[in-house]
This record gives C-alpha cells, sequence and structure tokens, in this order.
C-alpha cells in the first residue's frame, strides 16, 4: 500500500514539473509567433510602401519626359509606320 | 470550623459553576446563529462568484488582461493594369494630455525641431485647457520613432492612415479622396466606400510585467483589410486624355474641358479626364470648380452631336433614305415666330450630308417628320434625361422635358442638341449604340471580368451602319471635322458647337464638342471630348475638340494594339465644311 502511493506521488509530482515546462514553452513559443506575427504586419506596410514609391516613379509623365527628353525618341509619323498583319506572311 | 474545612475539601475542577445546569436552548440558539451566519456568508460568496460575477471578473481582468485592437487597412484602388491609383500608408499622429504633458524648455525645444514646428505654437498647445490635444497628425513613422524616444511625459501616439494618390492631378476626379479619418469624400473612394473601408478587429490578450503578450485569451476577431478595387481605368489612355485636354485648354483659352474614353466591347471607362483639376496629395486650397468632375456633374446642351440619333431614328421609322434629298436652302427655316439658322447655308443636301455639313435646319426638317412621343421615347431610351448611376456623387440627370409639352420648335431644336442637356458621360454612353450595332450596354467604373450584360437595342443594325457611314463623312474631307482623322484608322465622328444658355438666353459663349468611334469597320473605342467656352479665335467643334479626340483615339488605339483598318495616309489640306452652330 505505502509502495503504490509513493509511486503514485512520484507520478503526480513527475505530471506537475511537465505542466510547468509545456507552459513556459509555450509561452516562449507563442511570443516568438508573436514576433513573426508583427514582422509580417510590417513588411505588409513595406510592401504598400514600395508599390506607392513603384507607382510614383512609374508616372505616366515621368516617362514621357525620360523618353523624349534623354532618350530622344518620339512617336513615329505616319509615313515611317509600317503595319505588319498578324497570322500572315 | 467544619464549615471551612468543607469548603476547602471541594476540588478546584469541580466549580460549582459547571454544576449550573443551564437551559438547553441557549446552546442550541448559539449554534443556530453560528449556523446562520455561516449560511449568509457562503450565500454572499455565491452571489459574488456566481450569480452577480461580473464586477470582480472586470476586476481581476483588468490586472492582467487587455483588449488591443488590430487596425486594418483601407483598401488599394489600382487601375486595369494593376499600377496603384490610391494607397493607405500608416502614419503616427502625436498627440498630447496638456496637464500631464510638463516638459523642459529643452524638451519642448526638441519636441519641436522633430515635429518642424515653431515651439511657440507648441508651448501654446501644451498650455491649453483642453484634455486632449493633437500636436501634430500624420508624421513619418520615422519621426515618430525618434519622439517616442525622447520619453516625454503626457506625449503619447497612434497610428493612423494617410491615403497616397501617385497619379496626383491626372486622376483626381475620378478617384476622389479620403478624409482624414479614412471616409471617402469624392469619387470612387466615396462611391466604393464600403467595399474599400476595412473592419478592424480585435484580440484579448494576457500581458506580463514588461508588456510582452503572454498568451491569448477569449475570442480573436479577425481585422478585415478593405477589399482592392480595379478600376477600368488604363492609365496611359488616361494620361493620354489628360495631357491632351490640358494642352487644349491652355491652347483654346478655354474655361474647362473634359474627355472620356470609353471601351465599345465591354462599356468600362478606360479614362475620365477633367480641366481644371487638383492634386489630391495636398488639398490645401481647393475651388469647387476645381473640385467638379466635369464629366458626370454638369449637364451642357450638347448641340450638334445629338443629330445622329435624330436621323437614325427617321432612318428606323422609315420617314428618309440614307439618299433622299432635303432642301436647307436658304439655311433658314421659320416656326412660330422663332427662326432656326445655318451658321452656313447650304442648297438641298441629302440625309447623309446633313450629318456630313451639321445641318441645322435639315435636321430640323427632319425632325418635323417624327411625332414628338417616339422623339422623346428614343432620348429617353439612350439614357437622356436620367441619372447615369455609376455611383459617382453628384451624377446629374440632365434635362429632357416631357413630350407632351413639347412646341413645335423645341422639337426642332432637340434634333440638333438644343433644349436638352446630358452630361458628357451620358453622351458617350448614347454612342455605344453605333459603336456596337444599335446595342447600348451600361458603363462601368470597374474592370469586368465577365462579357457585358446584353443590352437594349436601340436601332436596327441597318440603321447603325447607316448612321455610322454618316459619320465617317464628316471626318472625311468636306465633313465638318477632318482634323479627326486619323491615320491608318477609320473613324466616325461628329462634331458640336453649341452656345451656351446663360440665365435663360443664349450668349455668344460656346460649348465645343466632339464625339467618335474607331475603327469604323469594327468600332472598338469611343472617345468624348468637350471644350468649355473656347475663346482664342476658334470654338467650332471641329476646330477645338476635333485635334483632342484625334490624337487621344490614336494614342489609345496603338496602346490598345488595335489593328488599322485603312492605308496609312491622310488626305490633307481638303475643303472644310463649314459647320453649323
Amino acid at each position: 500500500m505505502v509502495r503504490l502511493n509513493l509511486l503514485l506521488l512520484l507520478i503526480a509530482a513527475a505530471c506537475a514539473l511537465a505542466t510547468v515546462t509545456a507552459q513556459h514553452s509555450a509561452r516562449k513559443l507563442f511570443q516568438s509567433l508573436e514576433a513573426e506575427q508583427e514582422r509580417a504586419r510590417q513588411l505588409e506596410v513595406e510592401f504598400g510602401q514600395l508599390q506607392l514609391e513603384l507607382s510614383t516613379w512609374a508616372t505616366a509623365p515621368r516617362i514621357e519626359k525620360i523618353a523624349r527628353e534623354k532618350l530622344k525618341m518620339n512617336v513615329p509619323e505616319a509615313p515611317r509606320t509600317l503595319s505588319a498583319a498578324l497570322g500572315q506572311r | 470550623m467544619m464549615r471551612l474545612k468543607g469548603r476547602l475539601a471541594h476540588k478546584f475542577a469541580e466549580s460549582p459553576l459547571l454544576l449550573l445546569r443551564l437551559p438547553a436552548w441557549r446552546s442550541r440558539l448559539l449554534a443556530l446563529l453560528i449556523l446562520g451566519a455561516f449560511a449568509l456568508l457562503i450565500g454572499r460568496a455565491f452571489y459574488l462568484q456566481v450569480l452577480n460575477n461580473d464586477f470582480l471578473q472586470e476586476k481581476g481582468d483588468s490586472r492582467y488582461r487587455r483588449d488591443l485592437e488590430i487596425s486594418a487597412s483601407r483598401g488599394r484602388i489600382a487601375d486595369r493594369n494593376g499600377d496603384v491609383l490610391a494607397v493607405s500608408t500608416p502614419m503616427k499622429s502625436v498627440w498630447a494630455i496638456p496637464a500631464d504633458a510638463k516638459l523642459t524648455p529643452e524638451q519642448t525645444q526638441q519636441l519641436a525641431r522633430l515635429l518642424e514646428a515653431n515651439p511657440k505654437d507648441l508651448s501654446r498647445k501644451l498650455a491649453s485647457e483642453k484634455s486632449f490635444v493633437y500636436l501634430h497628425r500624420q508624421i513619418p513613422p520615422e519621426v515618430a520613432e525618434k519622439i517616442a524616444a525622447l520619453k516625454l511625459p503626457g506625449v503619447g501616439q497612434n497610428t493612423e492612415y494617410r491615403r497616397y494618390y501617385p497619379t496626383g492631378e491626372m486622376t483626381a476626379h475620378l478617384v476622389g479622396f479620403t478624409g482624414i479619418d479614412d471616409k471617402g469624400l469624392e469619387g470612387v473612394e466615396l462611391a466604393f466606400q464600403k467595399q474599400l473601408l476595412g473592419r478592424p478587429g480585435s484580440r484579448s490578450v494576457i500581458k506580463d510585467r514588461r508588456g510582452q503578450i503572454v498568451e491569448d485569451v477569449g475570442s480573436i476577431r479577425p481585422p478585415q483589410d478593405g477589399q482592392d478595387i480595379r478600376l477600368s481605368l488604363d492609365s496611359k489612355i488616361q494620361y493620354l486624355a489628360y495631357s491632351q485636354l490640358k494642352q487644349a485648354v491652355a491652347e483654346s483659352q478655354a474655361k474647362a474641358g473634359g474627355v472620356a474614353v470609353v471601351d465599345a466591347r465591354t462599356g468600362e471607362v478606360l479614362a475620365l479626364a477633367n480641366w481644371p483639376t487638383y492634386n489630391p496629395n495636398n488639398r490645401e486650397s481647393l475651388s469647387g470648380a476645381q473640385l467638379r468632375n466635369r464629366a458626370v456633374t454638369d449637364a451642357f446642351e450638347p448641340g450638334s452631336t445629338l443629330k445622329p440619333f435624330t436621323v437614325a431614328l427617321a432612318l428606323e421609322k422609315g420617314k428618309v433614305r440614307f439618299d433622299t434629298v432635303i432642301d436647307c436652302a436658304p439655311g433658314r427655316m421659320t416656326i412660330g415666330t422663332a427662326t432656326i439658322n445655318d451658321a452656313h447655308s447650304h442648297g438641298p443636301l441629302t440625309v447623309a450630308e446633313v450629318i456630313q455639313k451639321s445641318s441645322n435646319v435639315g435636321a430640323a426638317k427632319i425632325a418635323a417628320m417624327l411625332a414628338p412621343q417616339e422623339m422623346w421615347e428614343m432620348f429617353d431610351a439612350v439614357g437622356f434625361g436620367q441619372v447615369p448611376e455609376l455611383g459617382f456623387p453628384g451624377e446629374v440627370s440632365g434635362r429632357l422635358r416631357p413630350w407632351k409639352h413639347w412646341r413645335p420648335i423645341e422639337q426642332a431644336t432637340m434634333s440638333y442638341g438644343h433644349g436638352i442637356s446630358v452630361s458628357l458621360i451620358q453622351l458617350i454612353h448614347a454612342y455605344t449604340v453605333f459603336a456596337r450595332e444599335g446595342e447600348l450596354i451600361p458603363l462601368s467604373l470597374t474592370r469586368l471580368e465577365a462579357p457585358p450584360p446584353k443590352g437594349a437595342m436601340i436601332y436596327s443594325p441597318q440603321t447603325v451602319r447607316e448612321v455610322v457611314a454618316m459619320l465617317e463623312m464628316a471626318v472625311r474631307p468636306g465633313g465638318t471635322a477632318p482634323k479627326a482623322q486619323i491615320p491608318g484608322y477609320r473613324v466616325a465622328g461628329k462634331t458640336g458647337t453649341a452656345h451656351k444658355l446663360e440665365d435663360g438666353v443664349y450668349a455668344k459663349r460656346y460649348v465645343a464638342s466632339f464625339v467618335g468611334l474607331a475603327p469604323a469597320s469594327a468600332p472598338r473605342l469611343i472617345v468624348a471630348v468637350m471644350i468649355d467656352e473656347p475663346s482664342a479665335g476658334r470654338h467650332f467643334g471641329g476646330d477645338v475638340a476635333g485635334p483632342v479626340f484625334a490624337s487621344v483615339m490614336a494614342g489609345a488605339l496603338r496602346t490598345l494594339g488595335v489593328p488599322p483598318d485603312s492605308p496609312l495616309q491622310v488626305v490633307a489640306n481638303a475643303p472644310v465644311a463649314k459647320e453649323s452652330l
């Protein structure tokens, strides 16, 4: 009888310690999950900002200005245009 | 002596008190009282823990539990190719509780430098009587971090979203803008407010002593970001329309103008530009004139651009044929007390030439063959006098009076677009019937994934083919708008030049317009141009609006890769028909 009780006590103590460890690691993991989620939010924000920057650089007036002034491009006049029909050789 | 001895003899433990026989009820009463007190305590505990536990629960929660709001961002607005037209990015707003914010002069200086504010203004704000003041709203997160690092007492921050519009004034009227609290105030931002708006979520957490989140408790409501809106707009075509309009308004010293481009195959609005415009990123000094989305909110008398509708109806009803001759001499016609004029008198003209040369007298004579009710029904069917319901704020219906009250002169003037008013968007919408063999489909501001719904048939395909042929003549040499020709494409279109109504009288101010479609063999695009009060000497639609149409249409066709349907030569220096008002 005494032996059985001792065994049960031992098991109870082990379970209690396991609970403590599990709780601790759960909190650790939860915190790192939190950190990652925060990072994901930050990246989302950064994505939005980069998208904004992209469309600011790529506005049509800016493209036209660079094409005309820096690259000296212009729209071809009608006589210099040749139309190629699709599917014919 | 014996007595004394007797007393001493009795034992201490045998206290006479104990020998007293107390009445039994006394102990029972005491036991009952104690029992009653216990019952009271248990009852109270039961009441606090089970029946009315909110208060204590709340007190307990407030020690360790925190409700956090998870912010959701407003949806992005993009054009049909995914280029961003409006996007939200988080900013910080700095606030202070003046009663708690006791700053040293150096701290105030530092804060003022970071906020780029005047230290005096800042001190005044901090000394105010209010319990809460914003020191600066919407500053970049980097600056906000520096301010947070100062650890000033009574100064805090919260996150707000700021909306950016990279395309700026180019798409200002279409996209609109939001107020400081993320509420759409104009344009698509207002029209699609419900979809764009995000719903912030919330979660309850347990925080530890250091403020770190330890555990989620209770339910989490995930935040719902606002939906992204994909407009039907094509930024390249929009830029083309905007820049050409801006240039044309400047050259003709006009008051205002508008250009709309619609895809004839789907009814999608590919471009919608207005002048004057504004920069939605900086709205400090805005006037109502700048803000108005004229293409939608301003109705004008369109003038001759309505003639094709009258002629199409007459063709449809079999009143005239393509080549029926109408005598338009001597360029005047009197109905009742009013006289209709052609700006340049013509002799006998065929119906096709009435459109080509834009004769008012001819149009009025054709209208006289039609019943008022028929004309009204047709105008009504193509959407005049009705709100277009694109969802824009302030859409107007224009004016189309009930036919029962029409006088003969009104019917005559309506045939060439006076006495009736429409907005530019209504006009371009109505022209879809000529681009789709008589079918009228609804316009769409958003990119359509499915083919458009089947529209109502207004005219028969045969009638439309004939009218389109007439509209092509108007653009060729001998028509009113040879400047609207585009090398490589067949163009069909109609000019309009209308006197402006001012206080009920026609003034010597004009609205020049042009509506056309191309390629005429299989219409892909419709472009409508309106220039308000051109005043640089020319005011005819063919001169002022025609060239804008040609450059916008040519650029848009090239952008979309529409194959040419005619040789590349343009007949230049050909005689131009004098346009009517």
